[in-house]
């Protein structure tokens, strides 16, 4: 990692990677909609929106006003639609997430525990914003990718078991920070990368989840995209 | 046929104290504002308002939707999935002046969708393992009282029992009506609207535009018009 990037911008440039050429994504709010900013030339997502579409497009130079007919994102931003897009109702853009027709989903991350369980959505006494679309998006994606800083204020996030209420139960496939790749293989999570100049040591002391290293471990990859 | 126009005037003759209402919209995008204004403006209180979020507080960032209620302190009960972006909800939900039951988007839409479509209940994977399922909720099966909500397992699977949902009112934001009520929404404007449609046993829209019937291409439409009871025209 190079010094003047910065470790979310790490994580969402190895996430540029992992997404294929076609496949039909929902970016969280966060870090995950970075990802978008870093993707390979020769790959084009379907970008999943959950208030209502599907072919996200970028911000509009210029935002029509408030009161006028918008296209809004999920966090209620102008946004555009692209030529091979679709609209719809919440009922379907939730059958899209419940049923499994979502390639990946991408979700930022307090915890995930070594059984696949993930919490994202509240601190009790502190933040309880809502789950929104959280819950059904980590239920049905095909592969629910995490994108998160691999601790916290020095506090652990990779864990035994969560403290904080959960998300999902065991359903997160790949965990990405700016130290680490994990995968879980058959319910056993699979450290298969690691960041340039990160030791395995290191990732195990700032790792509390019990872990196996892939006999194919390798160093992280990153895409260029603008470097 | 008679008219099913309605002036914003006449909408407090719909609206009693306690009564439920659904309202339209994700951020705000597609809450009817001048209904949300129509409904303050009538004075009603105690309301249990069932919406996808609380939309925005700071009206620089976008519509402030069922905030406008909730701000003015009209609603005793939210059912909702998101307050996020609505700090004064937050604070109400904190210290107990309103009470708000979170729910995921996608179940709180399918709940709508089965009050609406003759269903007895949704039956969905979503939240099984968390607080969602950790809820206390008065429901009888097969004659058999519970007070939680209830997980089925299904061919090994578990799935959470949720129930439907449907309102005395549901106010709905189209972009185009004809004169019998088929409702076009925009683009990302349509979300909850379409189910609520079902859901209320009135249905009060607001249209930016209002045609003749037949403008509208029947493949076009998107709300079938016997669900809509009565359209604001514009102003």
């Amino acid at each position: 990692m190079t010094q003047e990037m910065s470790a979310k911008e790490f994580i969402a440039r190895r996430i540029a990677l992992e997404l294929k050429d076609g496949d039909a994504v929902n970016l969280g709010i966060g870090l995950p909609t970075l990802v978008s900013s870093y993707l390979p030339a020769n790959v084009q997502l379907m970008l999943h929106s959950e208030n209502g579409f599907l072919g996200m497009g970028p911000a509009p130079k210029e935002f029509p006003p408030i009161g006028k007919p918008r296209l809004v994102n999920a966090g209620g931003n102008p946004t555009t639609i692209l030529p091979n897009g679709s609209t719809f109702d919440i009922s379907m853009s939730f059958a899209l997430m419940r049923g499994g027709h979502l390639d990946a989903a991408v979700l930022g991350g307090m915890q995930v525990s070594e059984d696949g369980d993930l919490a994202n959505w509240m601190v009790p006494g502190k933040n309880v914003p809502g789950m929104g679309g959280a819950m059904d998006l980590a239920v049905g994606a095909k592969q629910l990718i995490v994108a998160m800083e691999h601790t916290a204020n020095g506090e652990k996030k990779i864990l035994k078991k969560c403290t904080l209420p959960l998300t999902v139960k065991g359903r997160v496939a790949t965990i990405v920070t700016e130290k680490a790749l994990f995968r879980f293989h058959d319910g056993k999570l699979v450290l298969e990368e690691y960041a340039p100049g990160v030791s395995v040591e290191e990732i195990r002391a700032e790792t509390e989840a019990s872990f196996t290293v892939s006999d194919k471990l390798t160093e992280m990859v990153i895409s260029q995209v603008g470097l | 046929m008679k008219s099913k126009r309605l002036e914003i005037e006449q909408v407090a003759s719909f609206l009693h104290d306690g009564m439920t209402i659904m309202y339209g919209g994700f951020m705000g995008n597609g809450t009817s504002p001048r209904l949300m204004q129509a409904i303050l403006d009538s004075g009603v209180k105690d309301l249990t308002m069932i919406g996808d979020d609380s939309a925005f507080l700071d009206a620089t960032k976008g519509p402030e939707g069922v905030g406008l209620l909730v701000r003015n302190k009209r609603v005793k009960k939210l059912i909702t999935g998101h307050i996020g972006l609505n700090k004064e909800a937050q604070r109400q939900m904190i210290s107990g002046e309103m009470e708000i039951e979170l729910s995921p988007i996608g179940t709180l839409a399918e709940r709508i969708r089965a009050g609406g479509s003759g269903l007895g209940a949704v039956i969905t994977p979503t939240g099984v393992g968390t607080l969602v399922g950790d809820v206390k909720m008065d429901v009888t099966i097969n004659g058999k009282k519970f007070d939680q909500k209830q997980i089925i397992n299904i061919n090994g699977r578990d799935f959470l029992l949720e129930l439907p949902l449907v309102a005395d009112l549901a106010v709905l934001e189209a972009v185009k009506a004809d004169t019998f009520g088929n409702l076009v929404y925009f683009r990302s404007m349509r979300n909850h609207n379409p189910l609520m449609a079902l859901a209320g046993k009135v249905v009060i829209a607001e249209a930016h535009e209002v045609v003749e019937v037949g403008s509208i291409d029947p493949d076009h439409v998107m709300t079938p018009g016997i669900l809509v009871d009565h359209i604001i025209y514009p102003q």
